[in-house]
């Protein structure tokens, strides 16, 4: 359980990376190419020292190439909101905004449980997203409470985006055996605290929160959306067309 | 054989360490590993010499090059059976900046961070920087990101120069 969990944060961490990655270039000003290649690097590192430790806890000597770039799609436990993809530059923002709220308060929790390497890399992990977060709250809130069209477009992606939110807090055997055995989150309270304060930036944003629906979910299953299929096509192509090609 | 024990006779951990104070950030070159804190112990044993070292950031590129400039600096001294091992606690802020290492940085033309790492900065108000150049307080940030992940864009509203401060986290 405790490998399954750990591999469920790499996968975040890595699919998220690398739609960040996918931005570079795309940027409508400097300050925000930067921004996407240092979030991107974050999500990366984030994500080489979940693998790393997958790898030893597994015990079959798969590196976190091997986990990142050998495994087909349904293999990946990442939830569906990260591997939605980038659209425009508000979609990415609220994208980000929804998740970061989240993993910002998963890895604060983290930081408490009793599984010690899992403790010590969200440590070391939440103080970036901490950062991402106030970068990406600034945004919401200026586009959100910006013109007609930027408010208009803000608020459709929130719409658009709100059924991946459900799959963060639907907690599974995996999660309430990580709660029970190794002093992790507890959901029900992340999400307490979640919807306050994401509640209290879309205030600031002028941005109505969408009514309850119905959720997506499977990604923790292995079930993906088709843009996953697409991700990794391109993300694993090096690893699948040149096996074991190194720098 | 007589490499291995020449190891423990001919270099103790505090001469490493000295050693090491002439080792460079690549990305910041006026900062030695020492300076930066990333060094968090040497072990002399008669198996070899181990270093633990701690990232900065996680993604942070610099990680693997700065360890591979480590070991090649004590075995180009001699030393033999060098290992680096990463340590991830406790993590790395900028407050283990050492105080000449903040010196050095503001002499660069860095303005060091300023504050206490570790406190929630997610709605804390902005600090004054201190231009690095003429020492104004009067700054203007340009981007809360820079050219490595370290640090952030601003400039001198006194004296216009552009320059990079040091986040603190």
């Amino acid at each position: 359980m405790l490998l399954k969990y750990v591999l469920r944060l790499g996968d975040n961490a890595l699919v998220l990376g690398q739609r960040l990655s996918e931005l570079l270039t795309q940027a409508p000003e400097l300050e925000e190419e930067l921004a996407n290649a240092n979030f991107a690097l974050d999500y990366i590192g984030q994500a080489r020292l979940f693998y790393s430790y997958a790898g030893e806890l597994e015990g079959k000597e798969r590196t976190e190439d091997d986990f990142g770039f050998l495994r087909d799609g349904n293999e990946f436990r990442n939830v569906l909101l990260v591997e939605q993809p980038n659209g425009h530059f508000g979609d990415a923002i609220v994208r980000q905004f929804l998740f970061e709220s989240f993993y910002a308060l998963q890895l604060e929790a983290l930081t408490r449980c009793s599984a010690a390497r899992v403790a010590e890399i969200a440590a070391r992990a939440v103080k970036e997203i901490h950062y991402h977060l106030r970068h990406v709250s600034q945004w919401l809130v200026r586009l959100g409470d910006g013109t007609d069209e930027s408010h208009s477009r803000m608020q459709q992606s929130l719409d658009d985006q709100w059924r991946f939110t459900g799959e963060l807090f639907a907690g599974d055997e995996v999660d309430g055996a990580f709660e029970r055995e190794w002093d992790g989150p507890r959901l029900a309270e992340l999400e307490k605290i979640w919807n306050e304060n994401v509640d209290a930036v879309l205030a600031d944003a002028t941005l109505t929160r969408p009514a309850a629906q119905w959720m997506d979910g499977g990604g923790r299953r292995g079930r993906h959306t088709e843009h996953f299929g697409y991700l990794i096509a391109e993300m694993q192509f090096l690893q699948r067309a040149y096996p074991g090609a190194r720098w | 054989m007589s490499s291995l024990s020449q190891n423990a006779a001919t270099m103790t951990s505090q001469e490493i360490l000295t050693l090491l104070q002439s080792v460079a950030d690549p990305e910041i070159p006026v900062l030695s590993v020492i300076d930066l804190g990333i060094v968090r112990g040497v072990v002399v044993s008669p198996e070899g010499v181990e270093v633990a070292v701690a990232p900065t950031y996680t993604g942070c590129p610099a990680t693997e090059v700065i360890e591979q400039m480590i070991a090649a600096k004590l075995e180009r001294n001699g030393l033999r059976n060098v290992t680096i091992k990463r340590v991830l606690s406790p993590p790395w802020t900028t407050d283990w900046l050492s105080d000449s290492g903040r010196r050095k940085l503001k002499a660069y033309g860095i303005a060091p961070p300023q504050g206490e790492a570790g406190k929630r900065s997610l709605l804390a108000p902005e600090l004054r920087i201190n231009c690095p150049r003429c020492s104004a307080d009067r700054t203007t940030r340009v981007s809360e990101f820079g050219s490595t992940p370290c640090k952030a864009s601003y400039k001198c509203d006194v004296c216009l120069e552009p320059f990079e401060y040091f986040k603190c986290l």
